[in-house]
């Protein structure tokens, strides 16, 4: 379970990889469809079948409208210069993953080993939930019960999400 | 957007019933099996998005099926809201509180206010997405006049 998991996360680091580096935007669009995909993977073998259907949904139509607008404007990269803003950027993202890096290594000390339930909430909603809210899939029953002001966040997310692509593609869409 | 060959067409339209069909039962079933609002909503905006892109932006009056879905968006996570507020007037004292009868585990017709929910958010991801991908469609047809 941990080597699957280990060689899929290692397919996923190498796909963005190379989606970074490739010459073409089509094929870079591509691979990271390799993300995604592998992320649905990972999903099932972790045991989340509802978020790996979110997933392989969301992903297939973000893949199929990144690739319309690369077939539609340009498939050659832009070449840039790199000058002293680009270097610094670097120094920077490179300090920062080491900053993050050694706190993670301390925080991941603290926790339980992976795949242990042991956390006090996640007990508590896994023993009641089915009684408390009345539905047999518990992910549901939290989603909309116990979290509900997390679904209408989300909910709200995706209408602004709506209303600011409206907005944006009709200004330009009418001079 | 030029519609694809006949054999897509043909292919799209077998299809993309079925798929109607199955993104309503998660949608429906969300509260028994794997699934809900969320992926509901996404699977239908797939059905669509697969009519648009074998047939073409011509051959539909894509303007009002604009109109038509961001009507709908609104119109579903206002219901939601007004679903969670009702609460508040039938005596309970939290916002989103589970106010209908919660009836026999493992039912269609269970788990109180949690279908209806599930309901109202599928057809708010779903009109949503598809606004979105129609905006886009919209757009680049203006672009080219």
């Amino acid at each position: 379970m941990e080597l699957t998991l280990s060689i899929l996360i290692g397919f996923m680091i190498l796909g963005a990889i190379f989606a970074i580096h490739a010459k073409d935007l089509l094929s870079a669009v591509i691979t990271t469809g390799i993300v995604g995909y592998s992320l649905v993977i990972a999903f099932l073998l972790l045991k989340a079948p509802d978020l790996a259907i979110v997933q392989i949904v969301i992903e297939t139509i973000t893949l199929i409208i990144m690739v319309a607008v690369v077939l539609d404007s340009t498939r050659e990269e832009l070449k840039v210069k790199p000058d002293f803003k680009s270097y610094s950027n670097i120094v920077l993202s490179i300090i920062f993953a080491a900053v993050l890096l050694f706190f993670f290594v301390q925080a991941t000390a603290e926790l339980n080993l992976f795949g242990d339930h042991t956390l006090r909430m996640a007990e508590a909603y896994v023993d009641q939930a089915a009684e408390k809210t009345g539905s047999i899939n518990l992910v549901t029953g939290i989603l909309f019960d116990f979290r509900g002001y997390d679904t209408l966040g989300e909910a709200t997310i995706l209408f602004a999400a709506a209303l600011g692509v409206l907005t944006v593609l009709r200004i330009k869409g009418k001079k | 957007m030029k519609g694809m060959s006949i054999i897509v067409k043909k292919v799209a339209q077998l299809i993309s019933g079925l798929i109607f069909l199955y993104g309503i039962y998660i949608i429906t079933h969300g509260h028994l099996t794997p699934g809900g609002g969320f992926a509901g909503g996404a699977i239908i905006a797939g059905a669509y998005i697969l009519n648009i892109l074998a047939f073409g932006s011509d051959a539909m009056n894509l303007k009002n099926k604009e109109q038509g879905s961001s009507l709908s968006e609104s119109l579903a996570i206002f219901i939601v809201l007004m679903l969670a507020v009702f609460a508040l007037f039938i005596g309970s004292k939290i916002f989103f509180a589970n106010y209908l009868p919660k009836g026999q585990l493992g039912e269609i017709i269970s788990a109180g206010a949690i279908p209806l929910y599930n309901i109202f958010i599928g057809i708010e991801v779903a009109a949503a997405i598809i606004t979105i991908f129609l905006a886009l469609v919209i757009f680049k047809e203006e672009v080219k006049k």
